[in-house]
């Protein structure tokens, strides 16, 4: 546990572990950025793709390496996620599925690097007295700019998508005329407002709960590891106190990280396969 | 919650990692993988055409063997059927060579027998004419009695 836990508590090293290495870049709060989820969200995305596309620029369609085998198996596991729900041309939608199967996992995984990890690399590099106002949360996708980010492409894909398929006319028509039919002019009228509505939250729902679903389980995987190495510190309390936290810390956060294995590749699947399904929903006439 | 221009950020990176998987990544590893299946799919079905192939030389060997059988068993039959006959005509021919032999003695037999009752009847006639002389006791003119010889010799 790093010094200024030791100074501010638990409280203390929490919040420190909970602030972003924040840049300014403009006037307003909206113009800064979090330099660390820029840097190792693109730092994974372009490791992920570049690992990808090294395979595929050797790609044989003889007898494969263990490498394209391996690089194979995921893609075929994502192709036929994506056939099974998206009834068209994939030539999109699947390497989109891909993209976003791939970089939410290796910024999921994140989650399972040591919490204080970078903190102790900071403390050697910069000395202890800037390491203590260094800032570095490790996981982009408990960042809720990066799910966002995420999701409001999906939206603006599925508007694409929606808009494609019914024309520019139909998909403002069907704004007001879906999800309630009407037959009289009064009645369709009457319904523009409520369907508005209707759709208006069921278009904008979809972005907010794909990222707050993904945001949600990492930041709280995040926290939960931040109070199990509370748990592991507990040593001002006393020797057998220390001890017994630290040895019950040690277990749970074994537990936990196994748990969280499975958390990292399903809130990926997940945030994958709903894509593609708002996509699909979007692509077909209704 | 704090949105702010990292939003942006990660909106161009996702967009540009999506760009680059649709345009670089996807295709050759996909293609390969179609290749593959095709390939694949090649491999079997060459692998069940020459099973039927080879399903139909059985055959056709079967067929062959069976006929080369009836073939020969037809060869053996006429060979026996020849045998036979070369058989039959040679006992015709020796039964025939026999009877001709067998007539051919029995004439010669005949004309021994024949010769042989003659030079008899002759003998028989002179001694027939030496005992009436020795009976008579006087010599019998040979040339004088020759037709009461003759007709003594013919009787006997």
């Amino acid at each position: 546990m790093s010094a200024e836990a030791k100074a501010g508590g638990l409280t203390e090293y929490i919040t420190h572990h909970l602030t972003h290495h924040n840049v300014a870049v403009g006037e307003s709060s909206f113009w800064s950025v979090h330099l660390d989820s820029l840097l190792v969200s693109f730092a994974l995305g372009l490791l992920m793709v570049f690992w990808f596309w090294s395979k595929a620029r050797k790609a044989t369609s003889g007898v494969p390496s263990r490498g394209q085998a391996f690089v194979e198996l995921v893609v075929e596991f994502v192709d036929g996620q994506v056939k099974d729900v998206f009834h068209g041309d994939r030539k999109f939608i699947a390497p989109l599925a891909l993209t976003i199967f791939l970089w939410v996992f290796a910024m999921n995984a994140m989650d399972l690097l040591p919490l204080d990890l970078i903190g102790y690399g900071a403390r050697v590099v910069l000395g202890a007295e800037h390491a203590e106002h260094f800032y570095f949360r490790a996981v982009p996708t408990a960042d809720v700019n990066t799910t966002f980010a995420m999701s409001i492409t999906v939206f603006f894909l599925v508007i694409f998508y929606s808009i494609k398929a019914k024309g520019g006319l139909g998909f403002t028509k069907e704004l007001f005329t879906a999800p309630f039919h009407a037959h009289g002019a009064g009645a369709k009228i009457a319904l523009a407002i409520p369907n508005f509505f209707l759709n208006l939250v069921e278009y904008l729902s979809k972005p907010v709960s794909l990222a707050m679903r993904l945001f949600g389980n990492m930041y709280a995987g995040e926290l939960v590891f931040m109070l199990i190495a509370g748990l592991m510190s507990m040593w001002s309390l006393g020797a057998v106190a220390g001890s017994l936290g630290f040895g019950i810390g040690v277990l749970v956060n074994a537990g936990w990280s196994i748990f969280h294995i499975l958390i990292i590749g399903l809130q990926a699947f997940i945030f994958m396969v709903l894509t593609v399904v708002y996509i699909s929903m979007a692509h077909e006439h209704h | 919650m704090e949105l702010n221009a990292t939003l942006l950020g990660q909106m161009i990176a996702f967009a540009i990692l999506i760009w680059f998987t649709v345009k670089f990544v996807w295709p050759p590893l996909l293609g390969a993988i179609e290749e593959r299946q095709k390939k694949i799919a090649d491999g079997l079905a060459a692998a069940d055409r020459a099973k039927a192939e080879l399903k139909a030389a059985d055959e056709r060997v079967a067929d062959e063997i069976r006929k080369a059988r009836v073939e020969a068993a037809t060869i053996t039959e006429k060979a026996h059927h020849q045998a036979n006959a070369i058989v039959d005509k040679a006992r015709e021919d020796a039964i025939a060579e026999g009877q001709k032999q067998k007539a051919a003695a029995e004439a010669e037999i005949a004309n021994l027998s024949h010769k042989a009752r003659e030079v008899l009847r002759q003998q028989v006639a002179s001694l027939a004419v030496a005992g009436a002389s020795k009976i008579l006791q006087r010599e019998i003119d040979a040339n004088r009695h020759r037709e009461l010889l003759d007709q003594l010799a013919r009787e006997i």
